[in-house]
């Protein structure tokens, strides 16, 4: 971690000393800065609220949204839904797993792209759906996946 | 030429198919035959044809134009608002330029959603311009807060968030708790997979929301309130945000309410990932910054809830619809709706249905009129199969029980759960056995694992339909999953484990005939099941044309003339009912897999 990032940390993370209940609130603005959590921001998130390090990493582990581990340029969230299931959203994660040489939960060899499942974001009606970063694409299939991946390693590239 | 309000819907469904670039296309368009003074575009919230979008809307005359891409914006600006005359390519159907002439919107009733995709859900004055904050000004100036509650007890309002508790009765609870502080929560974690309904109220009318809270507020007492947003929801959090800003500006969220004593302010809590966090103790557990893990009841939260004080938890639904229950009357509500369950219920269709996207109808709809006449029907020229409702502490029904009305107590008499208003529908290449193991693998995931039942029940149960779907099923595995069903449905803590085997129970209820396909037989009849995705066929070395197979065929796949040539079996006929095989006295009907490009 560069320092100019260590001090913007702090500085977000310094409005919540002494305060445990907003320890959810605050992981959520050290994920959106850095991409996950690593754990020696967890001490330090531990130390700010005034709460055990375990309490900390308890949180982290139990929700699906934070992460542990670095991620990619990219974040590419799967919906796995009812409504995306059923209309085929297991070829579209086979397609992508394929594509990007990875599991899910891991991020691609270029660093481009972390994938990663997620059940239901709202958006049925377009299903099959996947998000990149904040962007919903929807009414996908092998082809539109594969396109979609070309375009953003094609914009990596310029 | 008068004054046009062009509508764009803007939720996040028609903003992934480009919506914004539309906007910017008409806008433009518009500019350049320098229409700025007679047009106003709007960015609204959603207007519920999803699977039609990106969709605009036109005003006063009201023409509704679908799947309009941004190269569609010079024609729509020439030769509507300039020229006068509809783009009927655009219609959804042809010479019908209206929605309420169209069957989507025919039957629907707007209620909750009454400003949705009609007002611009960023700024205040489309709120309330129609009638926003009326409520409360009523509520402020003229009511009691036991008036308040009794109303909303007489309207027989029930919580949409699925349970469909009384909500009057529920804020009575509140309201009679002691405590120096109480609160005042917005479930709105909607983790329902399929479930969209809530999204759309707060993308696209959250004042509806925060004013249903205020008044819920001053009904039981409370001074603060919280808005628990699943963090999959950005457009809808940032939504809410500008909403609380500019409800404050106004005077109406903050120390003096309107100028009265009513304090009252609303805060943004957002979740994690966490479908448990839906429950309400889990959920006070999160914004309290812990774990999702439930807590037994009693004690309620409306007696002991936020760090130990009397709070109110409402589905977002539910909040969206006091306002106009105030304003109306405890009467104009009952007056829609069914014996039981009265008012209107917002539905996101989904799965295989032509018109996927959100309605709103009245209790007592059938779910043959949802589904076929809002809805569209099965695309592809498929078959209807089933229709899966309640999310995973639901049940699926099949194609018999279309005619029953849509109520609580309907829904949960034939096996499944209103829910929080997901529809799936399902077709014929669904396998019921993969449908009830998907909701287990999504509820054994998302288990908290705080007590037994449900941490290794579940999977227990999982694990049984994995091997039947693979092939490894015995008889003893559909008495065990009845036992274990039982078992995780008594003794869990919470509604997850509690609710968790519906899918199973049901699709058992309804479906057996395919669970034993899969066990006695080794076919998945609906070929989606791996290497059970076979179909039937006659080995022409054995048949002895005896015509016995035909006789037994139940769809006419078995075909050929007695005393003739071998038999054939119709694949696209056959609906893998192993009768054939059953008949055949020579064991000349055997399995094989079926093609790849007919497997999912």
């Amino acid at each position: 971690m560069t320092q100019k990032l260590a001090s913007q940390l702090n500085e977000r993370i310094e409005s919540y000393v002494g305060c445990p209940e907003e320890l959810i609130q605050v992981l959520h603005q050290v994920q959106e800065k850095l991409g996950y959590v690593p754990t020696e921001v967890q001490q330090l998130v531990a130390e700010t609220l005034g709460v055990p390090l375990s309490r900390v990493y308890g949180v982290v582990t139990f929700y699906h949204y934070f992460r542990t581990r670095p991620v990619g340029k990219h974040i590419i969230r799967l919906c796995l839904g009812t409504a995306c299931y059923v209309r085929g959203a297991e070829g579209v994660l086979k397609t992508l797993q394929d594509e990007l040489g990875v599991e899910v939960g891991e991020t691609s060899a270029d660093g481009l792209f972390t994938l990663e499942v997620v059940r239901c974001l709202g958006t049925c009606s377009l299903a099959p759906v996947m998000m990149v970063d904040e962007v919903v694409h929807g009414r996908l299939n092998a082809e539109a996946v594969q396109e979609l991946i070309q375009s953003y390693r094609k914009d990596e590239n310029k | 030429m008068g004054q046009y309000d062009v509508l764009v819907c803007s939720g996040t469904a028609c903003q992934s198919s480009q919506s914004v670039a539309l906007k910017k296309a008409l806008l433009q368009a518009a500019t350049e035959r320098g229409l700025g003074k007679e047009v106003r575009f709007i960015e609204t919230g959603c207007m519920g044809p999803c699977e039609q979008g990106p969709v605009v809307r036109i005003m006063p005359e009201d023409t509704l134009y679908v799947r309009v891409q941004p190269e569609d914006a010079q024609e729509i600006v020439r030769e509507h608002l300039v020229n006068g005359q509809t783009v009927q390519r655009l219609l959804w159907i042809e010479e019908t330029p209206r929605p309420c002439d169209l069957p989507f919107f025919a039957r629907q009733h707007k209620n909750v959603l009454a400003n949705c995709g009609l007002i611009d859900p960023s700024r205040i004055e489309g709120y309330i311009n129609r009638g926003g904050y009326d409520g409360l000004k009523q509520v402020l100036t003229e009511m009691t807060p036991q008036e308040v509650i009794e109303v909303i007890k007489d309207s027989g309002l029930r919580g949409r968030g699925g349970a469909g508790f009384p909500t009057g009765k529920k804020w009575e609870f509140v309201r009679e708790s002691q405590g120096d502080m109480k609160y005042v929560v917005c479930n709105a974690d909607e983790g329902d997979p399929g479930a969209f309904m809530d999204r759309a109220i707060l993308e696209g009318d959250p004042h509806t929301v925060i004013e249903g809270m205020m008044i819920a507020a001053y009904a039981v007492g409370a001074q603060r309130g919280y808005v628990y947003v699943r963090a999959e929801y950005p457009l809808a959090i940032a939504r809410l945000r500008t909403a609380l800003g500019q409800a404050r500006e106004q005077g109406l969220l903050g120390a003096r309410a309107l100028q009265t004593d009513f304090p009252f302010d609303i805060e943004l809590r957002m979740g994690a990932g966490a479908f448990v966090c839906g429950e309400e103790t889990a959920l006070i557990a999160s914004i309290e910054g812990r774990r999702g893990e439930p807590r037994p009841r009693p004690p309620f939260p409306s007696q002991s809830g936020l760090w130990g004080k009397p709070t109110l938890i409402n589905n977002v639904e539910t909040y969206a619809n006091v306002r106009s229950i105030i304003r109306n009357g405890a009467e104009w509500f009952r007056s829609i709706g069914t014996e039981t369950s009265k008012g209107t219920k917002v539905f996101a269709l989904a799965g295989q249905v032509c018109n996927t996207g959100l309605v709103e109808v009245p209790m007592g709809i059938t779910l043959r009129e949802l589904i076929f006449d809002i809805g569209g029907g099965v695309p592809s020229g498929k078959r209807f199969k089933a229709v899966q409702t309640g999310g995973p502490s639901g049940g699926c029904l099949p194609e018999a029980l279309l005619d029953i009305p849509i109520d609580y107590e309907s829904l949960s008499k034939h096996g499944t759960i209103m829910g929080s208003g997901g529809i799936i529908v399902l077709d014929e290449s669904s396998c019921m056995v993969n449908v009830a193991k998907y909701f287990l693998d999504f509820t054994a995931k998302e288990s908290c694992g705080k007590c037994v039942p449900c941490r290794i029940g579940i999977p227990t149960m999982l694990d049984i339909l994995d091997r039947i779907t693979k092939g490894k099923g015995t008889k003893d595995d559909l008495v065990r999953l009845r036992e274990l069903a039982e078992l995780v449905r008594s003794s869990s803590l919470c509604g997850l484990g509690q609710t968790a085997p519906n899918p199973v129970l049901s699709t058992l209820r309804y479906f057996e005939g395919e669970y034993r396909a899969h066990i006695d037989d080794k076919i998945c009849p609906a070929g989606v099941c791996g290497a059970l995705a076979r179909t039937y066929t006659i080995d022409p070395n054995k048949c002895r044309a005896c015509d016995l197979c035909r006789k037994a065929c139940p769809t006419e796949a078995a075909q050929g003339t007695p005393g003739g040539r071998p038999y054939t079996i119709n694949e696209a006929l056959c609906i893998r009912c192993g009768a054939c095989a059953e008949a055949c006295p020579f064991d000349a009907v055997h399995t094989i897999p079926l093609k790849a490009e007919k497997k999912r």
